[in-house]
């Protein structure tokens, strides 16, 4: 008896094994200013989702960037040189980044990204240390610059002139078979779009294609729905996600929106993640809490099957993506970007709250324009 | 390009310049009289935002939100005064920038902590929603030829108040010279506060304008701030007349910049390089455009 309870506890802890080393995983991401609402909802799905492994052996290390390129640098830097964190993540903008992630994959260190997708990473300088859990910058625009196909022929299209902004606009024009009423890039952070309106009413253009995350999509649905242009509007997702709807408001009923994921995504994982997340937040995740949940889940589930300090076996488990994504199914292209659907969601109202419902599928398994430049 | 367009442009920027000459003004009005760098003008900016927000959600009310605007950040700017500015008169700028700095990410951290990092949602009053029509067949909304319409009737105010009041003689007499209006029995202490106090029920007032036009959140002040510095160096510091003028100037430069640049270069180059390019130009443009002023009138277009 005395044996048989020993050899089981034995193997407990052998099985337990993998998770008993601790783990140190740096999240930089942008917890002030006014892109604060996308980094808190990225802070708010990760810890929610390490806390419910019940895993005591991962430690966070979170900083705030403030959406400033410099800092998130000196960040990475004293995450790498004196926390010495296994594992980087967070990051939410672009420009961000692309002054982050280059030097941290070239020290050896996996970078897991669980938004900024920006095209420079995607292709020919794609890396083994460098896995996007989101998407590759592209992809939501593409999808919008096909289902843009059905309906209009000459659409105005607006982003800000930084990394994603550039990527959102070439992606819409991949799949965008009518013509443009005219092109313009914007300050990032900019908050008054009334030059910008005064030249879409002037194009004569039957629809407005936006990318503005944040607090910019906010002040233009704003002042757009004010202007007295009626020229419909759409969007990726992020323009219309669920961290500025309530600010919106009306205004944003009706737009139509991609995404690769929606809250009402019918599986398993999904049901479970937004349920847990408005019992602990009391509100409706973004996309970008759902992104971090996916790139949280990711790291349990390679932690499972081996060991960080490991490092070609712990991206090999990584590249597995052995999960169970909110997004449903979850395989990693050969540049370690996704391959996924993206759907066509419609902003609605439900029980007073205003919020997205999918509609179409615009891509299934849609992989993205840079993976052929990618030898790996 | 119609004639619509253009004049709804010049519209947009006659409007951002109004809405800068009223943080601007404060700041001017403060450097002017008080010699002080006040970096927090912004976080006023946000107060007055705040405040309009949460009471016109509490009562429904636009106008009782507007009103709560101007007392906010009256109330914050006379209590910054008096706690800290009053004791950073007799040191240099270094300290002053340190201290109002640090008021900045007091208020930051305080507002975020207090109403969260999501935007606060904050509408048009209702008799102000919709566009109106202008001649030449254009619309423009209603709610900025609104603003526009404050911007006056404040700038007028302003000007009345200075030239032609006892306590805008004070005000006068504060800045060409601080120690003989002391010496003369004038309660300089007390003036200080009601200047810093106007200046900053200004800025809430500009705050909360714009807040119903953008959105509503932390740190919304700052970049408006470096606006109004700008438009206060190229006015000239400590000149009413020339924040007026600056701030028009920075509008409408601005404003034409983000709109002619890329549609010039538009004529050499294929449209998404020269929307990239000429956006960047433009938000330099105003940078340029003071540098050349400064070189030329180192103290600025009117320097008191």
């Amino acid at each position: 008896m005395k044996r048989i309870l020993a050899t089981s506890i034995l193997s407990l802890a052998l099985a337990t094994a993998a998770y008993a080393e601790p783990v140190k995983i740096g999240v930089i991401t942008t917890l002030s200013g006014g892109g604060a609402g996308l980094g808190i909802d990225m802070r708010d799905a990760f810890t929610l989702a390490i806390k419910q492994s019940g895993n005591k052996d991962i430690e966070l290390v979170i900083e705030d960037d403030a959406q400033k390129p410099e800092i998130a640098v000196q960040l990475a830097e004293k995450m790498i040189q004196s926390d010495k964190v296994d594992l980087l993540t967070g990051i939410i903008w672009s420009n961000l980044a692309m002054a982050v992630v280059p030097n941290t994959v070239a020290q050896d260190i996996v970078y897991l990204s669980p938004n900024a997708g920006p095209s420079a990473l995607a292709g020919a300088n794609c890396n083994a240390n460098y896995f996007n859990v989101a998407y590759q910058n592209d992809n939501f625009h593409e999808a919008m610059g096909q289902y843009a196909n059905k309906d209009y022929k000459k659409t105005f299209i607006l982003a800000p002139n930084y990394p994603a902004g550039k990527d959102a606009l070439t992606g819409f024009k991949r799949f965008y078979k009518g013509e443009l009423a005219g092109e313009v890039y914007t300050q990032v952070g900019q908050t008054d779009y009334a030059a910008e309106i005064a030249q879409i009413r002037d194009s004569g253009a039957d629809s407005v294609f936006f990318f503005l995350p944040g607090g910019m999509g906010i002040s233009f649905m704003k002042q757009y729905a004010q202007s007295g242009v009626s020229t419909p509007v759409m969007g990726p997702g992020f323009s219309f996600d669920q961290d500025v709807l309530g600010a919106i408001g009306d205004a944003a009923l009706g737009v139509k929106n991609s995404a690769t994921w929606s809250k009402d995504l019918d599986n398993d994982a999904n049901k479970k993640f937004v349920e847990a997340f408005k019992t602990e937040y009391k509100r409706l995740p973004s996309i970008y809490a759902a992104q971090s949940w996916d790139a949280a889940n990711l790291i349990l589930a390679a932690l499972s099957k081996a060991s960080v300090k490991d490092k070609d076996a712990f991206k090999t488990a990584l590249k597995s993506a052995d999960f169970k994504s909110v997004r449903g199914k979850f395989v990693f292209n050969n540049n370690n970007h996704p391959i996924q659907n993206v759907y066509v969601r419609e902003v609605v109202k439900e029980d007073g709250v205003l919020t997205n419902k999918i509609i179409a599928t615009a891509f299934e398994d849609h992989k993205d324009a840079y993976a052929d430049k990618c030898k790996m | 390009m119609s004639t619509a367009l253009l004049l709804e442009q010049l519209l947009n920027g006659l409007q951002l310049g109004v809405m800068l000459f009223l943080m601007a003004a404060g700041l001017t009005l403060v450097f002017g009289v008080m010699g002080v760098i006040n970096l927090a003008h912004g976080s006023l900016y946000m107060i007055g935002a705040f405040a309009c927000a949460i009471v016109a959600s509490a009562t429904g009310s636009f106008w009782l939100g507007l009103i709560a605007s101007l007392v906010a950040a009256a109330a914050a700017g006379a209590i910054i005064e008096v706690v800290v500015i009053r004791r950073l008169y007799e040191r240099d700028h270094l300290d002053q920038v340190l201290a109002t700095f640090a008021l900045i990410l007091i208020f930051s951290e305080g507002s975020r902590w207090i109403f969260g990092s999501f935007p606060l949602y904050l509408d048009i009053p209702p008799v102000l929603q919709g566009a109106v029509p202008l001649p030449g067949g254009g619309l423009y909304q209603l709610y900025r030829l609104a603003i526009i319409g404050v911007g006056i009737a404040v700038a007028s105010g302003l000007y009345m108040l200075i030239s032609h009041t006892r306590l805008g003689m004070r005000i006068r007499a504060g800045e060409s010279d601080r120690e003989m209006i002391a010496a003369l029995g004038v309660d300089i202490q007390a003036l200080y506060t009601i200047v810093f106090a106007l200046g900053a029920a200004l800025a809430g007032l500009a705050g909360a304008l714009i807040g119903a036009l953008q959105s509503v959140q932390v740190g919304m002040g700052e970049p408006v701030l470096i606006l109004a510095f700008v438009v206060v160096v190229i006015g000239g510091i400590g000149s009413i007349k020339g924040a007026l003028v600056g701030a028009i100037l920075v509008g409408l430069l601005d404003t034409m910049g983000r709109f002619l640049l890329p549609k010039t270069l538009a004529l050499i180059l294929p449209a998404s390089q020269a929307g990239m390019i000429g956006g960047a130009l433009a938000s330099m443009l105003i940078y340029i455009a003071m540098a050349l002023i400064l070189a030329f009138r180192p103290r600025g277009l009117f320097a008191a």
